[in-house]
């Protein structure tokens, strides 16, 4: 009754801890090349479908009469719309060569392995792809002529 | 009540399953195969209409119709149209399928097939039915184009 149980050891004192990870565990998609591209495909496919509604409604106007066409047209050469061009180009363009860079991981062997170096070359491409359109294009839209 | 309609694991395939026509793959196949194309008929849109004519503001209804007077650009913009509004429709019932359910899926996907098809036909009209000579232009190489056709 009176005897005192040895105070068990504690187990921390045997086991070690497992050691703390400075940086959490990583993951082979979350946060990362495959995922982002993903999400940007999704983003700007539907960005595009959007576009694509409006951009056949008002091209029908052709068909009505030349006024109503140009009436419609012309709301549109303003610096804003100048800008949403140029973010239309910018989403189409990922979209295409990200598009295809699906492609090639689903048709070829070497595609899954290279998806993210893949990634960075849709982004390369994108970026001439911008470097070539966009100064052109806001010098068309801001300045005039 | 029975397990006797249930097949033991890892059966073959029934064979009506193999020869059903699966949408999902053709979907899946309809994608790459329309989107290589959409590269081509995009670039080669935005190319002709925003840089090759130097300015913005050339884009007005005459240079709309001057295009279509050519049929080589009537058969890219249909092109255009059916592949670009079929693959845009396709994608957004990926998107549909992933975010929506119950009653409210059912009622996007109706809209968005109702939508496309409406869309669909109105451009195939306007291409097919577009007479580039119902309005005046000041594009003279067009006019001679009108004046001969009448």
């Amino acid at each position: 009754m009176t005897s005192q149980a040895a105070p068990p050891e504690s187990p921390a004192a045997s086991v070690p801890l497992p050691k703390k990870r400075k940086l959490p565990a990583g993951t082979l998609y979350r946060g990362r090349e495959g995922m982002w591209s993903w999400v940007l495909h999704r983003i700007t496919g539907t960005a595009i479908f959007f576009f694509l509604l409006v951009h056949i409604l008002d091209t029908s106007l052709i068909r009505i009469s030349p006024e109503a066409y140009d009436a419609v047209i012309g709301t549109y050469k303003t610096p804003i719309m100048g800008l949403g061009e140029t973010a239309l180009v910018a989403a189409i363009g990922l979209h295409a060569f990200n598009g295809l860079r699906i492609i090639f991981i689903d048709l070829f062997s070497w595609g899954p392995r290279a998806q993210k170096a893949m990634f960075w070359v849709v982004i390369g491409l994108w970026i001439v792809l911008l470097i070539g359109f966009v100064p052109r294009h806001l010098m068309v839209v801001f300045g005039g002529e | 009540m029975s397990t006797q309609n249930i097949a033991a694991p890892r059966s073959p395939h029934l064979s009506h399953r193999k020869r059903r026509f699966n949408i999902e793959k053709w979907g899946w196949i309809y994608m790459r195969a329309s989107g290589v194309l959409l590269v081509v008929l995009v670039f080669g849109h935005l190319f002709y209409n925003l840089i090759f004519p130097g300015k913005v503001s050339i884009l007005d209804w005459a240079f709309v119709a001057g295009k279509l007077a050519d049929p080589i650009w009537i058969v890219w913009d249909l092109l255009l149209l059916w592949l670009a509004l079929i693959h845009g429709s396709n994608g957004m019932r990926t998107l549909i399928n992933d975010y929506a359910h119950g009653r409210f899926r059912t009622l996007l996907l109706w809209a968005l097939g109702a939508t496309t098809v409406v869309l669909l036909v109105l451009g195939t009209l306007v291409l097919t039915t577009f007479d580039p000579c119902i309005g005046g232009t000041d594009n003279a190489e067009f006019a001679a184009i009108c004046a001969a056709a009448q």
